[in-house]
């Protein structure tokens, strides 16, 4: 129910006086609202929830968050060897 | 679909990854520890890609009661069925309650019989049947937590400004924060540690839980939906155990932040205040739901139709309140996978697609 989808904004418009947006879904590009994101533009990346943008998504964030992983991955598997080696 | 998701995203089901955060969480832990999953949504993906097999025995997963479709109220969906057969109505729904039992019948079996029912994807498009259908009531059935209610609130709001007279929703969202202290302090709580919906706090942020944090002394890290977002709020959860530090921390820093969306929470205290609700088996929470704002009453389906007096009747086997308390697991259910099925739902649980009986059933957790 609450499961989100990330897609990335293409287009922005109004219809009646409320922000939307046109967003890619992985190749697949749906409406959702985007009036609680006013500062989304194209190139964004959100959180679409049954129609609606729930907050932008932050790239840098998620890239940080990989990196460091990506870095304890790496000692692990340095330490594997040195314990096998 | 998979391979046009961007190397940010798709890193969050790197399986190296995951399994370097679970041996970390091996490493950390030193003795048992109980953690709830608030959200359904998080209860599938554990279950879908295993996790709970390759946490160490220590970690004990419960299911919270995240999940709207199971814990909208009985009388709730009785009056939602009452709604629906009355003729000049369209009533509109998120596919997943179409088969919640109410105390006779469900939603599917109201629009076989003839009833106008229609499943939407989002409440706007309830508001756009509603424009075309001038001579027809729509009703949407605004079921959710804190992440549907800000679509929930544009739904009405849009109507407004439309000049629509003929839509009108059901209010039935439900909000974590008071469900928290009502898990906590229960006598049965055996919950030492919370992974806080990620998508709850997009909207709400996290503000508000820190207090409850304290009182109980109960840490939590607000957690996101894939994998390796999974393996880091319970890392980040029981290294706050394993260290005897109470606080809350953000395991899903991309999409979530302290304060949450604040232009989303101006417009839920605009269109909607909070009132006391009844969980489906679990009983009334103080202002634990959403009701509308004295300015939008007459959006409110429940002042427009004569929903009468209503008689519940629950099924008598269902131990659904106690799943959902994080008391018991499906499988202790004497109905589960037997009497109880997705094709033959005794309770919400095995319905929705978040519900944890409909969980354990999917990916074949039988034996507990
Ligand atoms: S298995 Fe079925 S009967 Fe048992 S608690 Fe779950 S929904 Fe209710």
């Amino acid at each position: 129910m609450c499961l989100g989808i990330p897609g990335k904004i293409e287009s922005v418009y109004e219809d009646h006086g409320t922000k939307m947006a046109k967003i890619d879904f992985g190749g697949v590009l749906r409406e959702a609202c985007i009036e609680v994101i006013p500062e989304a533009k194209p190139g964004d990346w959100t959180i679409v929830h049954a129609g609606f943008a729930l907050n932008l998504l932050s790239e840098e964030e998620a890239r940080e968050t990989l990196d460091i992983l990506e870095q304890m991955s790496e000692l692990a598997e340095l330490e594997d060897q040195e314990h096998s080696g | 679909m998979a391979e046009q998701t961007p190397d940010f995203l798709a890193g969050y089901r790197n399986a190296k990854l995951v399994k370097t955060v679970l041996a970390e969480i091996h490493q950390t832990v030193t003795q048992p520890w109980t953690l709830m999953e608030i959200c359904g949504g998080q209860t599938h993906a554990i279950m879908q890609y295993g996790l709970d097999q390759l946490l160490p025995p220590e970690i004990e997963l419960v299911h919270g009661p995240g999940c709207p479709v199971c814990v909208t109220s009985l009388e709730l969906i009785d009056q939602a069925l009452m709604i629906a057969k009355q003729p000049d109505v369209i009533f509109t729904s998120f596919g997943d309650m179409l088969r919640v039992p109410g105390s006779k019948e469900d939603l599917f079996s109201i629009r076989a019989a003839g009833g106008q029912v229609r499943v939407v994807y989002s409440p706007m498009d309830a508001v756009k049947i509603a424009a075309e259908n001038p001579d027809k009531q729509i009703v949407f059935f605004a079921i959710g937590f804190e992440t549907t209610a800000p679509a929930n609130a544009m739904a009405v709001i849009q109507a407004e400004k439309m000049g629509l007279d003929n839509f009108s929703i059901l209010p039935a969202n439900v909000l974590v924060p008071p469900a928290m202290h009502a898990i906590l302090s229960s006598p049965n709580n055996r919950i030492q540690g919370f992974l806080a919906a990620g998508h709850v706090c997009a909207i709400m942020g996290y503000w508000e839980y820190p207090p409850i944090a304290e009182q109980y002394q109960t840490p939590m890290a607000v957690t996101g939906f894939e994998p390796l977002d999974l393996v880091e709020g319970i890392l980040q959860t029981v290294k706050m155990l394993e260290e005897g530090r109470v606080a809350v921390e953000n395991a899903y820093s991309r999409v979530v932040t302290y304060e949450g969306n604040k232009i989303a929470q101006a417009m839920l205290a605009k269109v909607f205040k909070p009132v006391d609700r009844n969980w489906r088996g679990i009983g009334t929470i103080p202002l634990s739901g959403y009701g509308l704002q004295e300015a939008y009453q007459q959006f409110d389906a429940t002042q427009r139709f004569d929903t009468g007096s209503i008689q519940t009747e629950e099924s008598k086997i269902c131990i659904a309140g106690q799943v959902l308390q994080g008391i018991k697991k499906p499988s202790e259910c004497p109905a589960f996978g037997t009497l109880c099925t997705p094709q033959t739902p005794l309770g919400a649980p095995m319905v929705s697609s978040e519900g944890a009986c409909a969980a354990y059933y999917r990916y074949g957790r039988k034996k507990s």
